[in-house]
């Protein structure tokens, strides 16, 4: 309570004494889990904010801490942009979701936003993407592309953004081919380039033509493009330079029309602490662009699904879906609820493996 | 679970591959060691390494030229932990720990704008008669050239050492350096030379990663394989012969690990993870002979 | 030809000088870089070494300084009485990770009870944890004359993979959703180790502060400390003297473990809050290069791990107000640590030319 109330006034005491200087420009901040030359997740944020910074010009000024340890660390980064005068705080991994709370508690006038948490108070929105629309599409393209019927996938770690993605992907592969089979490897990383090449070579040797990956190298894909005949997506980046074989498209976490809508929003002052999972439609999650090693019919499918997505009228969890015991999880029509998706913590009926515990 | 779908001859081609970078790192870590001296600072070195390469590949469009650079520069920022260890006299756990940190930071510095590119190509030697030998061929004989290289390495210190004078006058610098120096030799060039040649190996290993395992730029790609060599040459009880096996041990736990998953086994990675160094432990109790060089990790100063 | 001489003391009077020596010299090669990256070298400077000090938010970073500072302090206190006596244990990050480990899982099988036993149990089950990963180590070489560098190191990797089984299994909290990390303890009154947040002040600080005294009186009034000097001067001397080396390596390597295991736990119960993948940032491996500048003296570790954090606040301040990337921030930080090594030289050897010296 003291620290809350001392540094809330002392914020206050902060705006009243700079507050006639700090109207011109809008100060927004970012903290990063890693570093910016990442080549995927902080890369990509930080195209945002570079993105915001293209966008306002001069009206608003970004400053950004990389590689940013999940704890007191950023508990302490958090808290000195705010001192410092941001007024809006992009705080991007989930590690981050109860620091971003308590530091939001002391600045009342500080606006946060948490990527991928599910905690929320007056001045913390949350935002994450619906990505597994994009695996949905991958799945449709994979499952039409394999041969072996054998599609790999490099997980990371057993939590429930990854294993949607896995689902997604299993179910329009199964819908479009009855007899895939999905091979499973969590790496337990996000990103290690070494055990992730390891990954998709001992998938490639067990058969798998197409490999599907949620780990941020391009480690997968250069030991695809050594095996040859093996397809892959981009993840988090475009990875464009393994176009146009073996990546064959990819999911592009682009967060540059979110930053932007909420940057203007404090600009505006019309704020409001929002709960947003956007997908293929408000542009939160790209497919890069489908190369012409898909062949003509299934690119005009792959492209009609997206189009469904983006548009609403087709929902990526759509029953009739069971559960991998068999169990009834959707009946046939009912659309997936939000609360089950973001803790998903189960496969699909079909998928033969099982996650570790 | 279908164990079967497990090909394992495949099994082991990939496993030569998995280990090359952390074999090359670990050879020359274990040459700087028998010298007498514990260069903790393997991962900075690499990382380094895997930088100076990729910047000299793109560069210059030579993969040959990138590793060239990554030896050179693996030696060179080496030569920092040399002069303060060995003409400064500090101390080496500490310096060796300075030297990653210092890595990591240079070599972000020096990637900036080399992200998002594409290394030039190094394809694989398809060694023509052997390479098409069956089950042998395409284990040992179709690999990309720097793996023979790194085997060849090994193979090269492990004569070095067991047959030549200089090899000799390394292993008594790091037996007992006051002998070594009394007996006439000059134990500060010897440990900065073999300091140079452990940073241009571990520079090798680091650009084997940036320009033929993933191949690319991307910050801490090494991701702790400096750390695993330090391992490898504990493992192999400072023997050549037996750092193959460590290597190639520590490669197979990795790859055996994610066949097992592949095959669909619901096996606890984190319990096989670290089975590794467990064997590393277990391999160091049980081979008390091999014992680590005398003077390791300690400073000289010829006092006259 | 220039030649180091060793001096019968060391100098009294480098030993104090060399710490600021170091730090100018970081300062004026740091400057060249900054200049070199097109920042501005005196504002540089001054953002990372003096406005976590005196900037106008000094009264939010100055207990930052402790809440950074305390577990490298912790850690190195209980490293250097090892280091003096040549028993180097470089796994502390290992018994870092068992020590919250152990901690944490006290605390969160009393969840949600609330009594003031808790954090007490919890801190004898940090200080266990660590001991006990440190004691591997310390009766392999005792048992077996197992290198310990080596076997305390290798256990640092198994302690990380233990720390992702927890967090993602045993110690997963039941209403996170699916996602890892454990509950949150510093919202758990009972077993939070915070005393005032806003000061910065949590029992590790605490217990980071009574070490320091502890280890001074030890080392220099005890015959303990007597027997640990003598040990790394002249093991032969010290078994003359009756030191059972056995045991000195044990109790060196307990105190580095339990010391290890506390800052573990005060940790992850008040600043992190949670055991999560990544609980652990490197503090073990730092507290190693906290306890050399520190030249294994208590005071010198208590302004070393000072410094350190310092230069981790300093270079958060400047990424953000000047943009500057991490990787300057640990170039520099490893130039303090190359310049603080290397001038250390000085203490203990007298330069002198060849020429004088016939």
């Amino acid at each position: 309570m003291t620290t809350k109330t001392l540094l809330a006034s002392a914020a206050l005491a902060l705006g009243l004494a700079t507050g006639a200087t700090a109207q011109d420009t809008t100060t927004v901040g970012f903290v990063y889990v890693g570093p910016i030359g990442d080549g995927g997740w902080t890369y990509e944020h930080n195209k945002g904010r570079l993105a915001v910074e293209e966008h306002f010009g001069d009206a608003v000024e970004t400053v950004f801490v990389e590689s940013v340890p999940e704890g007191p660390d950023a508990e302490r980064v958090m808290t000195q942009m705010a001192l410092q005068g941001a007024d809006l705080i992009f705080t991007t991994s989930f590690g981050y979701m109860d620091q971003t709370i308590n530091v939001a508690a002391q600045f009342p006038d500080v606006k946060f936003e948490h990527a991928t948490g599910y905690k929320r108070a007056d001045n913390v929105s949350t935002y994450s993407a619906r990505f597994y629309e994009g695996r949905a599409v991958q799945g449709h393209i994979a499952g039409q592309m394999t041969e072996s019927n054998i599609i790999g996938y490099i997980a990371s770690y057993p939590i429930p953004e990854v294993i949607r993605g896995i689902n997604a992907a299993y179910l329009h592969a199964k819908e479009v081919n009855p007899d895939v089979e999905f091979r499973i490897i969590w790496a337990y990383t996000w990103f290690d380039p070494a055990k992730e090449a390891e990954a998709a070579n001992v998938l490639i040797e067990q058969g798998a033509d197409v490999i599907l990956q949620h780990t941020d190298s391009t480690a997968p894909q250069a030991a695809a493009q050594a095996a040859g005949n093996v397809v892959t997506f981009g993840q988090a980046s475009d990875m464009a330079e393994f176009a146009p074989f073996p990546r064959v498209s990819s999911i592009i976490d682009d967060w540059a029309p979110y930053y932007i809508a909420r940057t203007q929003a404090v600009i505006d002052g019309t704020w409001e602490s929002t709960d947003t999972w956007d997908g293929i439609g408000p542009g939160m999650v790209g497919i890069g662009e489908i190369t012409d090693a898909v062949p003509a019919d299934i690119k005009a499918s792959a492209e009609a699904l997206i189009e469904r997505l983006r548009t609403g009228e087709y929902h990526a969890f759509t029953g009739p879906i069971n559960r991998q015991d068999g169990s009834v999880w959707l009946a046939d029509g009912e659309i997936a609820d939000d609360g089950t998706l973001a803790g998903m913590n189960f496969y699909v009926e079909g998928i033969t493996a099982e996650i570790p515990q | 679970m279908d164990l079967s779908s497990i090909n394992p001859i495949l099994l082991l081609a990939s496993l030569m591959v998995a280990a090359t970078p952390i074999m090359l790192a670990a050879i020359g870590e274990l040459v700087v060691e028998r010298a007498g001296v514990l260069n903790l600072g393997v991962e900075g070195m690499m990382i380094t390494g895997a930088v100076c390469g990729f910047v000299v590949a793109v560069g210059t469009n030579s993969p040959w030229l990138g590793f060239a650079g990554a030896a050179i520069g693996g030696a060179l920022i080496s030569m920092i932990f040399g002069f303060l260890t060995q003409f400064l006299l500090s101390n080496q756990v500490a310096t060796g720990l300075a030297l990653t940190l210092f890595g990591l930071g240079l070599s972000a510095l020096m990637g900036q704008g080399y992200i998002g590119i594409k290394a030039p190509a190094f394809p694989d030697w398809h060694i023509p008669i052997l390479g098409d030998i069956p089950v042998i061929g395409p284990i040992v004989f179709q690999h990309d050239p720097m793996v023979y290289v790194g085997i060849a390495l090994v193979a090269a210190v492990w004569a070095f050492l067991r047959y030549s004078r200089a090899g000799l006058i390394l292993r008594a610098v790091g037996e007992n350096h006051e002998a070594a120096h009394a007996l006439g030799y000059h134990v500060v060039r010897v440990r900065m030379l073999a300091i140079m040649f452990g940073g241009a190996c571990a520079g090798l290993g680091g650009a084997y990663l940036s320009l033929v395992r993933v191949p690319q730029w991307t910050e801490g790609m090494t991701a702790g394989a400096g750390w695993i060599a330090l391992a490898i040459v504990v493992f192999a009880s400072w023997r050549p012969g037996r750092l193959l096996l460590g290597a190639y041990l520590f490669g197979g736990v990795t790859v055996l690990q994610l066949n097992l998953q592949a095959a669909g086994a619901a096996i606890a990675v984190e319990y096989l993870s670290m089975a590794p160094y467990l064997a590393t432990i277990a391999v160091l109790v049980i081979m008390r002979a091999g014992r680590a060089p005398g003077s390791l990790g300690q400073s000289f100063h010829a006092s006259r | 030809m220039i030649m180091l001489e060793k001096r019968p003391q060391p100098s009294r009077a480098w030993t104090f000088a060399t710490p600021i020596v170091a730090v100018l010299l970081t300062m004026v090669f740091g400057g060249l870089l900054f200049a070199a990256l097109g920042q501005d070298p005196l504002v540089t400077i001054r953002t990372i070494f003096f406005d976590p000090l005196f900037s106008e938010f000094a009264w939010f970073y100055r207990p930052q300084l402790l809440i950074k500072g305390a577990p490298l302090v912790l850690i190195a206190i209980g490293l250097s009485f090892g280091f003096r006596a040549g028993i180097w244990n470089i796994g502390a990050e290992g018994q870092y990770i068992v020590g919250a480990i152990c901690g944490a899982a006290v605390g969160l099988a009393f969840y949600p009870m609330e009594s003031f036993i808790i954090l007490p149990l919890m801190v004898v089950a940090g200080a266990l944890g660590g001991l006990l990963w440190a004691m591997i180590p310390g009766l392999l070489r005792v048992k077996f004359g197992t290198n310990e560098i080596l076997v305390s190191l290798m256990l640092v990797y198994v302690a990380e993979q233990l720390l992702a089984s927890m967090a993602l299994g045993a110690l997963r909290n039941p209403e996170g959703m699916g996602f890892p990390g454990s509950r949150n303890l510093a919202q758990y009154p009972s077993a939070s180790s915070w005393i005032t947040q806003s000061a910065g002040m949590h029992w590790g600080v605490v217990t980071a502060l009574i070490a320091v005294i502890f280890a001074y009186i030890a080392l220099s009034r005890h015959i303990f400390g007597f027997n640990v000097r003598l040990s790394g001067q002249s093991p032969r001397a010290a078994r003359f003297a009756g030191v059972n080396p056995g045991k000195l390596i044990l109790i060196c390597m307990g105190i580095s473990g339990t010391l290890a295991g506390l800052a573990g736990l005060f940790e992850v119960a008040g600043p992190a809050g949670q055991v999560s993948i990544d609980f652990n940032v490197g503090y073990g491996f730092t507290a190693i290069i906290v306890a050399f500048l520190g030249r294994l003296h208590p005071v010198g570790i208590l302004l070393a791990g000072g410094l350190m954090a310092l230069t981790y606040i300093g270079g958060e301040i400047a990424q953000s107000n000047l943009g500057l990337p991490i990787a300057a921030i640990q170039i520099l930080q490893g130039m303090l640590l190359f310049f603080l090594l290397a001038v250390d030289v000085l203490t203990n050897y007298r330069i002198t030319s060849a020429r004088k010296a016939h």
